[in-house]
């Protein structure tokens, strides 16, 4: 049997495990984004704020992540709270980088002419920094989006949900019948979620991003 | 409204010397102060402090009368207009919505800051259709006039200016300063203009704060009297050289006495040997020869007179002449052009008399002799100086019609 024939045959197994794959991916993305940029916001004015938030972050991203999964399994089980805890983990250093790159690199006369208007700190902040500094926070996000797109696959080692369940299930069974296909339609799968998800960015990028500071 | 200045004193904490040092001073209301003086001089920072975007370290600070200290800042912010170099728009929004964004903090409802939008856009110049532009798809010049449309917007009695024209051409900002005398002379705003330009503080200033280090006040006075007498070396060394030139601008050609009597004229058609006759009694050699709307069009030499037959086509057209509404400048350029002097002519064109360099000389000397006994006074705390005042009153008069101003 070739790749497509699988991949026909397995169809009803396979949608399900893609949808809950891209559900998950997202969902995280949407909590580390809450999180990152929050956390972007917290430091950006203090230059070692900035320093260690970036730090910390990446110094998460060089724990490998199969490392990270099982070492959350003893404290959160399987399943869904390991997945979720290393995903949204995975997903913050570029979404607090480019937070803190985009806040910082907002001229300071503009938000010396916002206070001078008579806007407080909070509105300064939400209707003058956030919207210019977003389209570089947006970049942060959808760079997280892929990443997480690989990284959820390892998540089926810790019986998390998704498409990684085909691929490790198909190398487990390396040599058998099916064994190869099986991988691939897993892997295959990833990839054509995360063009269909960065076109999906495109869009809102053009929605969100005020044509006034579209490149 | 009036403000004041009372002991005003900046001090960042881990500096040794204050950035601001015990600034006394009363800015009067309805009036351009330029605060002037070179860079790191701390005049931004004194500027700021009026709307507590810097906060005073110690003394007072009133505008109107209320303390600005014991108010909340983002409310007052709001009722003080704030203009800066580069204009400072929000590259994300309008036009209109940059204009609106003071009324809408207000809680004005939508109709009325679309009104007001409009309004402030024609007020500046601009066209309507510039409404939903960005910042970015307009020139500088463009975007300073979008600056102070907004720091307009909400109507406030008090306008600060920092700069607002130091990123634009030389051309462009000509423009601009001659805008903005204009709409001063609708509005009667109190005006504080920051800039390290002396030359821009002359043009628009009806009082001139010259600061020095730690925003010291080293002469407070109308632009007449620091030009005709600078307080200092440091005062004099800023108003550089050719202040007998700037004063020049500030002067118009009604302000001073033209010699109406001295110049021979004769109409166009009159018969060459009346004006021949009219030369020898007067005993002079030069006469205007004016056309039948009573306008100059040429000079005529007695020498002219013995080969023309008619005054007509004798003797050679007038260059360059000068309305009573023209800067002694003009003035001069025009006597430096004619070699001698120049004909003054009243609104219709219509000659009025002469003006020669005697006169132009008379004029300034009088301003250094007017201005040469109020030293010991104009220095920082002479805001109860009558004698300033009175100044100051005196150049609302030239200042409201500015078409004619020279930089």
């Amino acid at each position: 049997m070739d790749l497509w024939d699988f991949i026909v045959q397995r169809w009803d197994r396979l949608l399900p495990e893609a949808a809950l794959h891209a559900s998950a991916v997202i969902q995280c993305t949407i909590i580390a984004a809450v999180a990152g940029v929050a956390l972007g916001v917290a430091v950006y004015r203090s230059p070692a704020g900035s320093a260690l938030a970036t730090a910390l972050t990446s110094a998460i991203l060089t724990v490998p992540s199969f490392a990270l999964l099982g070492l959350l399994i003893p404290v959160l089980g399987l399943g869904v709270p390991p997945t979720v805890v290393a995903l949204v983990l995975y997903a913050l250093l570029p979404i607090v980088r480019n937070t803190i790159v985009g806040l910082s690199g907002v001229d300071s006369a503009i938000t010396d002419a916002a206070r001078g208007i008579g806007m407080n700190r909070l509105r300064v902040l939400t209707r003058v920094e956030l919207r210019l500094a977003w389209p570089a926070i947006l970049t942060g996000i959808r760079v997280s989006t892929q990443l997480l797109m690989g990284i959820a696959a390892i998540a089926a080692y810790a019986k998390g949900p998704g498409l990684g369940t085909e691929i490790f299930s198909g190398l487990a069974r390396a040599g058998s019948a099916n064994a190869t296909n099986q991988a691939l339609a897993g892997t295959l799968g990833i990839v054509v979620l995360a063009l269909l998800v960065d076109g999906v960015f495109v869009l809102v990028g053009r929605l969100t991003v005020s044509r006034g500071i579209r490149d | 409204m009036e403000i004041t200045l009372d002991h005003v004193t900046k001090h960042y904490p881990g500096q040794r010397e204050a950035a601001v040092e015990d600034v006394s001073i009363v800015l009067p209301a309805g009036r351009i102060t330029v605060f002037v003086g070179p860079s790191g001089c701390g005049k931004t920072t004194t500027m700021k402090m009026i709307n507590r975007l810097i906060e005073p370290t110690s003394g007072t600070i009133t505008v109107g009368g209320a303390d600005v200290l014991s108010m909340d800042p983002d409310r007052l912010r709001r009722g003080i207009g704030y203009a800066i170099q580069q204009a400072g728009l929000f590259p994300h929004l309008t036009v209109a919505q940059n204009i609106g964004m003071v009324p809408g903090l207000l809680g004005w409802d939508r109709a009325r800051t679309a009104d007001r939008t409009a309004e402030m856009l024609d007020l500046v110049g601009l066209d309507a259709e510039f409404a939903d532009r960005f910042p970015r798809q307009l020139s500088g010049g463009q975007q300073q006039r979008v600056g102070v449309a907004r720091a307009l917007a909400a109507d406030p009695p008090v306008l600060l200016m920092d700069e607002p024209f130091g990123a634009v051409d030389p051309i462009t900002r000509g423009n601009l300063q001659d805008e903005l005398l204009n709409l001063q002379s609708e509005l009667g705003k109190t005006i504080v203009f920051v800039t390290h330009d002396f030359d821009e503080a002359v043009k628009l200033g009806d009082r001139i704060a010259v600061l020095g280090p730690r925003s010291k006040v080293l002469q407070f006075d109308t632009p007449e009297a620091i030009l005709a007498n600078p307080a200092d070396d440091t005062v004099a060394g800023f108003v550089g050289a050719g202040a007998s030139l700037k004063q020049l601008t500030l002067l118009r050609v009604r302000d001073v006495e033209i010699d109406r009597t001295g110049v021979v004229t004769a109409g166009v058609d009159d018969p060459v040997p009346e004006l021949r006759g009219k030369l020898a009694e007067s005993r002079t050699k030069f006469a205007l020869v004016l056309d039948r709307r009573n306008r100059p069009v040429r000079w005529v030499h007695v020498r002219d007179l013995n080969a023309a037959t008619s005054l007509a086509g004798a003797g050679k057209p007038v260059g360059d002449s000068v309305s009573v509404q023209s800067t002694l400048q003009d003035a001069l350029e025009a006597i430096l052009t004619e070699g001698g002097n120049a004909a003054v002519t009243g609104p219709r064109g219509e000659y009025l008399g002469t003006i020669g360099l005697g006169t132009v000389t008379d004029a300034i000397a009088a301003l250094r002799e007017e201005h040469s006994d109020d030293h010991s006074d104009n220095h920082a705390d002479n805001h109860s100086d009558n004698h300033s005042d009175n100044h100051a009153d005196d150049r609302t008069g030239p200042r409201a019609d500015s078409e004619g101003v020279t930089p």
